[in-house]
């Protein structure tokens, strides 16, 4: 375990160590911040930062396979796998290091757009708790979306497939018992069979949080969730 | 130091190595020589612990590269072909991630570390340039550093004076001549006067299979008066198309 912190060290100062980083933090900021205004951030008139939590998810969906793609497909194509995994580095290790300096990262989008927090409670009196609920179901759902963008990276030595095959995983796990997917599907598939598929949606787990309330089984949905996929990650780099 | 027996690999239905054996003790250099897919750098990453045997084993100074790995890998310095890196990073920091991952926490330590083989491997005009701006020749030795950093008792070098020049060949044959006599060392070449050179065993590999086995004088023996290139192209070939 302890050979975690050298893999971490590396992995997150790399975002650093090209400009690519930097662009993906300042697209991220822009894209959800104008997302957010655009949707009456200002007119709503209410001093909460739901505008930002309706858009967050579609921003991840893009954000977090972008920050992800590298993480193993990057080792895989110029060969530095070989390097890593004839250090005496456990499999299991490496990932966590990975996931953990990719989660990091995310974290500094994410208290970026804190701004827009602090904006609020200058213009008006908001419900810090809400606040910091939405942020922590926002870490948890990142923690998600990022595992299964491991699991592509290491499927492939491709960055560009990648980040395409877990673009469309993350949409189709968001979608689930969203009403576009039930619009859609309404006269196919039974209403049983939707209600069930809406229980693994990161849409439903998310928007609790978003109202302040921390439910156990939205938290235990992410977090089992994140550690299946990096165990399926592990067993995936094994083979 | 290192006992392979009967290593196996197969891809599907290709069976790049055959039943390999060998054993290489403290202070042999051991050349693995070969054509192109002969099996010589397969069979190199199952003894460093990054392919997994079809059948057969390995072990590195006692441990069992499949049941101990992490035992097996602590004790072996192995430079991948090519000598892969990550470019981004300046060779002060990729030595530090090695060592570090080596198990040298402290900053002393790494730095005694790192000084200890930027001067072995000349490295110090370059030590704060990223990986991607160096020559081949620079990039290789830096793979060459991060193999010997933490003075492992076993190396497992592949083609380590690939793409080099004549004088910087010459520098990486005495490092590792210098060094051999505290270690178990297995290099792989294509330049069979390096074998002659400096290894004291010859391992011919070809089709997966090893064909011969023996010191470079016997070798030499083989067909007197002709060059080591010649017995060479006679081994290979004509088992090719036997």
């Amino acid at each position: 375990m302890n050979q975690i912190a050298p893999i971490f060290k590396k992995e997150f100062f790399g975002y650093f160590r090209s400009p690519v980083g930097y662009v993906i933090l300042a697209v991220f900021h822009i894209v959800l911040i104008g997302l957010a205004i655009f949707a009456g951030y200002y007119e709503g008139n209410q001093a909460s930062l739901d505008t930002i939590w309706t858009f967050l998810p579609w921003t991840f969906l893009i954000f977090i396979p972008a920050t992800g793609m590298r993480l193993w497909s990057e080792e895989k194509r110029s060969g530095s796998i070989e390097l890593l995994f004839t250090l005496p580095i456990p499999t299991v290790s490496a990932v966590l290091g990975k996931f953990l300096a990719a989660w990091a990262f995310i974290g500094i989008a994410l208290a970026l757009t804190f701004s827009l927090a602090l904006t609020t409670s200058y213009l008006g009196n908001p419900d810090w708790g809400i606040i910091f609920a939405g942020y922590f179901g926002s870490v948890l759902m990142a923690a998600a979306y990022l595992s299964i963008s491991s699991v592509c990276s290491a499927l492939t030595k491709n960055q560009v497939i990648a980040f395409v095959i877990s673009v469309l995983i993350c949409v189709l796990v968001t979608l689930f018992g969203s009403q576009i997917l039930l619009t859609i599907f309404e006269n196919i598939a039974s209403p049983g069979l939707l209600d069930f598929l809406g229980n693994f949606s990161f849409l439903n787990h998310f928007q609790t949080m978003t109202r302040g309330l921390i439910e156990l089984s939205a938290v235990s949905f992410f977090v089992v969730l994140t550690i299946a996929f990096l165990g399926i990650n592990v067993i995936v780099l094994e083979n | 130091m290192v006992i392979v027996d009967n290593l196996v690999k197969d891809y599907g239905d290709l069976r790049a190595v055959d039943g390999v054996s060998f054993e290489v003790k403290k202070g042999d250099i051991l050349g693995f020589l070969g054509p192109n897919g002969a099996g010589k750098s397969t069979t190199m990453k199952m003894i460093a612990g990054y392919l997994s045997p079809t059948a057969g084993t390995a072990s590195v100074a006692g441990f069992d590269v499949q049941k101990d790995p992490m035992e097996a890998k602590r004790r072996i310095g192995y430079l991948p072909e090519s000598s892969p890196a990550y470019p981004e990073m300046t060779v002060v920091e990729f030595l530090a991630y090695v060592a570090e991952t080596r198990g040298y926490r402290t900053q002393d330590e790494i730095r005694d570390r790192l000084a200890n083989v930027i001067i072995q491997c000349h490295l110090q005009t370059v030590q704060n340039q990223a990986i991607e701006t160096l020559s081949k020749g620079y990039r290789q030795r830096v793979g060459v550093a991060q193999a010997i950093l933490h003075d492992p008792p076993v190396l497992i070098l592949d083609e380590p004076t690939d793409g080099l020049d004549p004088n910087q060949k010459h520098e990486v044959r005495n490092l590792i001549k210098a060094m051999a006599e505290e270690k178990a060392i297995i290099l792989s070449t294509h330049i069979l006067e390096e074998v002659e050179a400096i290894c004291n065993r010859i391992i011919v590999i070809d089709q997966g299979k090893v064909r011969v086995n023996e010191t470079p004088v016997e070798f030499k023996t083989r067909l007197p008066g002709s060059s080591i290139d010649e017995i060479f192209r006679e081994i290979t070939n004509s088992k090719a198309y036997a």
